[in-house]
């Protein structure tokens, strides 16, 4: 691969207004910030929502103030009805899996970080990332649009099964115009998401600076530049699927709607279209989807730990390997999601066996995360706990899936609280506490401050015990038959599973609240934490060669050289315990 | 603090699995013929997977403890053998793993999924539509009269769209609103839906089955104990989906025949 001098495509000046500064930018480091942004907006969102839908099941008849403000229709006198129940938990899944997970470990950090880890000055296509941001802002705006039309968000889940996403108002309330913001939202979604892929891809192939070989870049790199392939790859086919579902509903089409159906006493003017044509579609997107959220995290834990272990991390070739072989094998799984939905059950077999197999690569980063911590001089910060933490979550989230990976059991657990337990945790929660582990370590780069580390302690604990709170009894519930999607529980031997409702409830509401603590450093931090040396965490790679924050061409007019790999800790013989990957000094012992 | 996080992974942990070992919320009974191979097969899981849990969780916390007690003239210590032996031991392992569970339990999901349903079984169809289940059972002529979509209308009763005033075999069919099988009974269900996708959901049966509109969906069980359980849909359907249900009664073979007799009759 030929190397590429950064200044050759740094192609844009610094912006002297303040639109071209902070809103319009083409500073990947401004956009990296308003991916940032963009996503703890939608986090809070998605958070409240999650606090709607679990005190409706804990305490059904309560009348939550000031919800019937927000929807006196869906919320009248502030009790939910069961469809605003499904509208807010299609809203909270959309929210966060879209805005949250896929923007803030790839788009947020890797904008920000990427171009820096391998020594360029900008992305390769400063303009498609601009666009990409506000393509992506667009769909939020169009998706937050859905809470104010006259019959409410859709009802019809964060995976749009068809035909309830796709026949329209005769299939229910929020499925007319809310249903219709959905699919505009996600397609624009699709686009940015695309933009942003190209946009990486081309940027680490080609912008590498002198000495960054593919087996120097940091993992947190590595894994955004396999997260970038695969979004490549899925939004691809998101994007048609949600085009066609827009013209199954505005143009009279029947791609998702088979013929004869019967909704609402109308027989529908569809013929001949396959409801399990949507689901193909949708978790060949979906389940790649998973990897997009977690792999980020993933490479974000394996470039910080060793930071805080002062020791390389164990197996970086192997850690690689892995990262690029779930990449791979994340395209041929798909159909586990789909065991009961009646496509031929041989099938299931088939989808099964990969999806087994993509736990080898799982249990490997797993087992050599765990291998690091052995023997290390580990600190404790904020950021430290945080990936210890994603080590610990990643085990629990990722352990269900043995079990929803065998036809056999999921045709028991399949559509129960077993299944919110299993994504939750693998990929809601453990992305996120690589998002945490992330904005804890690098937030003195970007802001030139340090985070409060104590509040951060604080922020760890609670939030660590809380999702354990929250998501463990969700497996107990699954075994149970508890079924996922209910907006109350009144079948007779649901009723007694209530109690567990109301625990997981209020360990929700606490874990929440404990996310104001993080608002709160984040906030106070960023104009009164103290002022942030260039390499506060005695760190190898090449963001921390450089001032904090980074001037506007990264490296104030340098041309970065690298010498070392990123894992280079515990080194001896050195002035200091590691050695930078822009220092030229020889290594001689380890 | 590395004392602390290994001492709260070690309670988590512990009771975590507590309360699977205890089976304090766990599957009701099984009333089918192809249950225990599933029960098995959770049960095989579970150790399996319980053991990984509990070998990776409380590893994890043994590490952390041990990486907090480093003095500062303590010598990092790189992992016996480096990442070669973890590498190996997990393709091994859960390589091993997988091969069994997978050909266990393609086994488990063979005898319900893939098995043809057996020769005399009593064939029942279902129609799903917003928010209930409707239940057909040939009447005496035993032939099911043929579907009509346009003929579909709830208000008189017609969930299925039958057209007996054309259609002979029609006109003696069964329609009700709870499933009631015979005991030790083959039963092959045929899955239709009026208009969304939903599902056919008994825990004691241990099966779950999507009905896709526009498709007919076979699945066939065989129940080995009478009772009364319910029926529930697992997939989201609209805002009445938390109460879409229907109660299945498995009967002796006589009172099935007499009941039939009678609903035939009526």
């Amino acid at each position: 691969m030929q190397e590429t001098a950064p200044q050759a495509v740094h192609q844009h000046a610094p912006p002297t207004s303040f639109i071209r500064k902070h809103v319009f930018s083409l500073d990947h480091k401004v956009i990296g910030k308003q991916y940032y942004g963009l996503a703890l907006v939608a986090v809070f969102v998605g958070m409240i929502l999650s606090w709607l839908m679990r005190i409706h099941l804990g305490w059904p008849n309560w009348p939550i103030p000031g919800l019937d403000k927000l929807s006196a229709v869906g919320a009248p006198g502030g009790v939910m009805t069961p469809e605003y129940y499904l509208s807010l938990m299609t809203m909270h899944g959309t929210i966060m899996v879209f805005f949250v997970l896929t923007n803030a470990p790839f788009a947020a950090f890797g904008n920000y970080f990427l171009p820096i880890q391998i020594g360029a000055e900008d992305m390769a296509f400063p303009r498609f990332n601009m666009m990409s941001f506000w393509t992506t802002f667009t769909a939020f705006l169009v998706m937050i649009a859905a809470f104010f039309v006259s019959d409410g968000p859709p009802i019809s889940g964060w995976t749009a099964y068809a035909p309830l996403s796709a026949v329209g108002k005769d299939a229910g309330p929020g499925l007319a115009m809310g249903q219709n913001l959905w699919a505009i939202s996600i397609a624009i979604f699709c686009i940015g998401s695309l933009l942003g892929a190209l946009n990486f891809i081309a940027t680490t192939l080609d912008l590498r600076t002198k000495g960054m070989s593919l087996s120097r870049m940091p993992y947190s790199t590595w894994a955004w530049f396999v997260t970038a392939v695969i979004s490549l790859l899925a939004f691809a086919v998101l994007l048609p699927a949600c085009i066609l579902l827009i013209l199954d509903r505005t143009a009279g089409t029947s791609f998702f709607i088979a013929s004869g159906l019967v909704l609402s006493d109308h027989l529908q003017p569809h013929t001949g279209g396959s409801t399990l044509l949507w689901q193909h579609l949708f978790w060949f997107f979906g389940h790649p989807e998973v990897y997009i959220a977690i792999l980020p995290s993933i490479g974000i834990v394996a470039t910080i730990l060793p930071v805080f272990a002062r020791k390389p991390l164990l197996g970086p070739r192997a850690t690689i390997g892995c990262m690029i072989a779930i990449g791979f094998l994340s395209y041929m799984v798909w159909g586990h999601h789909m065991f009961v939905s009646g496509m031929n059950p041989f099938s299931a077999n088939l989808f099964s066996i990969p999806t087994l197999f993509i736990t080898i690569p799982a249990t490997i980063l797993t087992l050599l995360l765990i291998g690091t911590v052995y023997g290390a001089k580990m600190r404790f910060a904020s950021p430290a706990l945080f990936c210890l933490g994603f080590v610990s979550v990643f085990i629990s989230g990722g352990v269900s899936g043995f079990f929803l990976a065998q036809p056999s059991l999921d045709v028991y657990l399949h559509g129960t609280y077993f299944v919110v337990a299993h994504f939750h945790f693998v990929m809601a929660v453990a992305s996120i506490f690589g998002v945490f582990a992330a904005t804890y370590f690098w937030f003195p780069k970007m802001f030139g401050r340090m985070m409060n580390d104590s509040l951060g302690k604080w922020h760890f604990w609670l939030t660590f015990i809380g999702v354990y709170c929250i998501f463990m009894p969700m497996h107990y519930l699954g075994l149970a038959g508890n079924v996922r999607r209910y907006s109350a529980f009144v079948d007779d031997y649901l009723i007694p599973l209530i109690p567990v409702h109301k625990f997981i409830t209020i360990a929700a509401l606490a874990t929440g609240a404990a996310q104001l603590i993080f608002l709160f450093n984040l906030i106070w931090s960023r104009f009164k934490g103290p002022v942030a040396s260039e390499n506060p965490w005695e760190a190898t790679s090449l963001e921390w060669s450089t001032t904090s924050p980074p001037p506007f061409d990264n490296f104030g007019g340098r041309h970065m050289v690298v010498y070392q790999g990123p894992n280079e800790y515990a080194v001896e013989g050195s002035m200091n315990d590691y050695a930078m990957q822009s220092s030229p000094e020889k290594i001689v012992t380890r | 603090m590395g004392k602390l996080f290994a001492a709260a992974v070690f309670v988590i942990t512990i009771v975590s699995v507590a309360f699977f070992v205890m089976h304090t919320w766990w599957l009701p009974i099984d009333i089918s013929t192809t249950g225990p191979a599933i029960d098995h097969q959770m049960d095989e899981t579970m150790i399996g997977v319980g053991i990984l849990f509990l070998a990776g969780q409380l590893v994890l916390a043994a590490f952390v403890w041990g990486s907090s007690n480093a003095s500062s003239g303590k010598k990092i210590k790189i992992f016996p053998g480096g990442a070669t032996p973890l590498v190996a031991g997990a393709i091994i392992l859960v390589g091993l793993e997988i091969l069994t569970l997978t050909l266990v339990g393609s086994k488990a999901w063979g005898a319900i999924y893939i098995a043809p349903p057996a020769e005399n079984s009593q064939q029942i169809d279902v129609q799903a539509e917003q928010f209930a289940f409707y239940f057909r059972y040939p009447g005496p002529d035993g032939q099911f009269g043929a579907l009509h979509p346009d003929k579909i209308d709830d208000g008189s009763g017609n969930y299925f769209g039958l057209d007996p005033a054309n259609d002979i075999a029609a006109r003696d069919d069964v329609v009700v609103g709870s499933l009631t099988i015979p005991v030790n009974t083959p039963i092959w269900l045929k899955l239709h839906s009026k208009d969304v996708g939903h599902s056919f959901y008994v825990r004691e049966l241990r099966v779950q089955q999507d009905f896709v509109p526009g498709l007919e969906i076979p699945l066939h069980f065989t129940a080995t104990q009478t009772g009364k359980f319910e029926i529930v849909c697992t997939q989201l359907c609209g805002l009445g989906h938390y109460n879409m249900k229907a109660y299945l009664e498995v009967v002796s073979q006589d009172d099935f025949q007499q009941w039939l007799k009678t609903q035939a009759g009526q």
